[in-house]
């Protein structure tokens, strides 16, 4: 499976990205050569084997719901690019 | 007593316990090697007079029952440090200071460490050579035009020339492995769970570990030892009993059985790793210890499975940087747009490419195909190891399939760089803890190292096999000291 230029440009909108039009083909070389090599897996059955997605096989701890931390509003501000009044500001969103 | 910055750890501590040299002594040579090593660019922030003020206090009022009193050391930009910045070597964060600090760092300054300063590595850890760092590549102080590896390539350098008397790293895929093998140090990756993931910028979740790097194997013990903790900030921190790593250092492995797998046996693999190898098997014999030949058959598909989960998660985990709630931001006609400038222009091509990926092998439609799959290999990779371990207490590879390449050979090519942690990657795959040691020198003279492998939360049995083999080895290695300046 190739993957070609107008595949880069949505996964690029996906991933929320913007590229120029030399990325974008330098990316689609890049990518389908990684890919063909990623390809070998079909090599493989895998039919039924169940999918690993974490190697601590054991359930997660769970803790009561309470707050434990208190008053870090101006921590969290602390890194903002932009805030005003204690908020995050970003491009205006509605009309 | 020879200088301060050719001691080891271990020394070092000793030492200052009985009050041969005091704390300031100590980070005053660190701190003075390291001001005459910028070409190096091993550090991409020093803390050196804060350093300097600590050493102070602490020598004012020491307190010897901590486990590192007194010692000055850099760490990898990817711990995040209390009001210290943090990069994780990226534009994308160039100004982030945190307000918190890792669980893994914490517990260095609580047993007396100080912070020299924060340590170059590949951007978000994604790279074998550092050289996709926004802030330049490091040079090998074994040759300088010589990368000395990555991930951590900035400890790997620091720790190779003596900047510091050890250091921490993270490893992923290799990170902590390969840069101690390329120059002639020992890195540790501790089983996944044993050392907490709080507070450090996150690449690849479910592989991510910290661990030491340093001059010998005594020292990796100690180091693992302090920073080994459960953390219930990690949700998969694992409770288990830590043992006194460097306390039960033993160099009796009489009758230990170590598999050697033969797919690790790769096409092309050079005489002198082979050689190496053979070297290894025979010290292992020497020490009592039994060699097995064992079969991993799903190996040479490890590489295409972690290049699948580790970009998938690392495309969820780089979500985060918007340019709203901290670090760099690009303005843009809307929100859409300000995203899009902001990660075009904060992220380097090697970061874009696996968010890329990642973004891809879980978009709809090929989530199946790829994700799914390569998770479904991945257990066949762990049972693997699972199958190996009911006969074997350790494994015994070669850590990288080649010495150390010269900077730019290898960084037009993704698949040929991502072909160096052949070796490393399916111990992160199956969370099984790693230790690279020093094993010889290539027909260059640049170092090769050896990968013992071990069971899940076995770090002392891997440990003890490592400091038996280091004897026999006895590997002596000295850089020489082009890179200094007055």
């Amino acid at each position: 499976m190739s993957i070609d230029l107008k595949t880069v440009k949505h996964i690029s909108k996906l991933s929320r990205i913007s590229l120029d039009e030399e990325k974008a083909k330098k990316l689609e070389t890049d990518l389908n050569s990684i890919f063909k090599w990623i390809e070998q897996l079909n090599e493989l059955k895998t039919d039924n084997i169940e999918p690993l997605s974490s190697i601590v096989e054991t359930k997660l701890r769970l803790r009561k719901d309470e707050i434990k931390s208190k008053n870090l509003r101006e921590e969290i501000l602390k890194n903002s690019p932009e805030e005003n009044q204690d908020f995050f500001v970003v491009p205006k969103v509605v009309e | 007593m020879s200088n301060i910055i050719d001691l080891s750890l271990a020394e070092l501590v000793s030492n200052i316990k009985n009050k041969k040299i005091s704390s300031f002594e100590t980070t005053t040579a660190f701190v003075d090697r390291s001001k005459k090593s910028k070409k190096l660019n091993s550090y991409n922030e020093d803390t050196f007079e804060i350093a300097l003020e600590k050493a102070k206090q602490f020598d004012s009022n020491p307190d010897f029952n901590k486990k590192l009193p007194g010692i000055p050391m850099a760490v990898k930009d990817l711990f995040c440090t209390k009001n210290i910045k943090t990069t994780a070597s990226s534009k994308i964060l160039n100004n982030f200071i945190p307000t918190y600090e890792s669980t893994v760092t914490d517990n260095l300054w609580n047993d007396g460490a100080i912070l020299l300063g924060k340590l170059n590595c590949d951007e978000f850890a994604m790279g074998s050579s550092n050289e996709t760092s926004y802030f330049g590549n490091v040079i090998s102080p074994i040759d300088k035009d010589l990368v000395p590896g990555g991930s951590s390539g900035g400890s790997a350098s620091a720790l190779a020339a003596k900047l510091t008397p050890a250091t921490i790293g993270t490893d992923t895929g290799g990170s902590i492995r390969q840069p101690a093998s390329f120059t002639g140090t020992v890195g540790l990756k501790p089983t996944y769970g044993s050392c907490s993931r709080y507070g450090i910028v996150a690449f690849a979740s479910s592989l991510d570990q910290a661990g030491p790097m340093t001059k010998n194997v005594e020292d990796a013990a100690l180091l693992l030892e302090v920073m080994s903790s459960f953390d219930n900030k990690d949700s998969t921190s694992v409770d288990f009993k830590r043992p006194f790593y460097s306390k039960d250092l033993s160099k009796n492995i009489k009758g230990k059985k170590i598999g050697i797998p033969k797919e690790y046996r790769v096409d092309g693999m050079s005489q002198e790793i082979e050689k190496l190898w053979d070297d290894g098997k025979k010290y292992l014999k020497d020490c009592g210890a039994e060699i097995i030949d064992v079969s991993l058959p799903h190996t040479k598909f490890a590489l295409p499975t972690y290049y699948i989960v580790a970009p998938a998660e690392a495309s969820s985990n780089l979500a985060r940087y918007d340019g709203v709630k901290y670090g760099f931001r690009t303005d843009g006609d809307n929100l859409i747009d300000m995203y899009e400038k902001t990660r075009s222009a904060g992220f380097g091509d090697e970061v874009k490419r696996r968010i890329m990926i990642g973004t891809y092998v879980l978009s709809s439609g090929y989530y199946d195909a790829y994700y799914l799959k390569a998770q479904k290999v991945r257990r066949l990779i762990k049972n693997d190891f699972n199958n190996v371990f009911q006969k074997v207490d350790a494994i015994l590879t070669p850590s990288t399939p080649s010495s150390a390449f010269k900077i730019g050979d290898k960084s037009n090519d993704p698949v040929s760089m991502y072909l160096n942690d052949i070796f490393t990657v399916p111990v992160n795959l199956a969370g099984l803890p790693g230790i690279s040691i020093p094993a010889g020198l290539d027909k260059k003279g640049y170092p090769l190292g050896l990968q013992i492998i071990g069971k899940s939360f076995d770090e002392q049995n891997i440990l003890n096999i490592a400091y038996s083999m280091e004897d026999k080895i006895n590997f002596k290695f000295n850089v020489k000291e082009w890179w200094m300046n007055d």
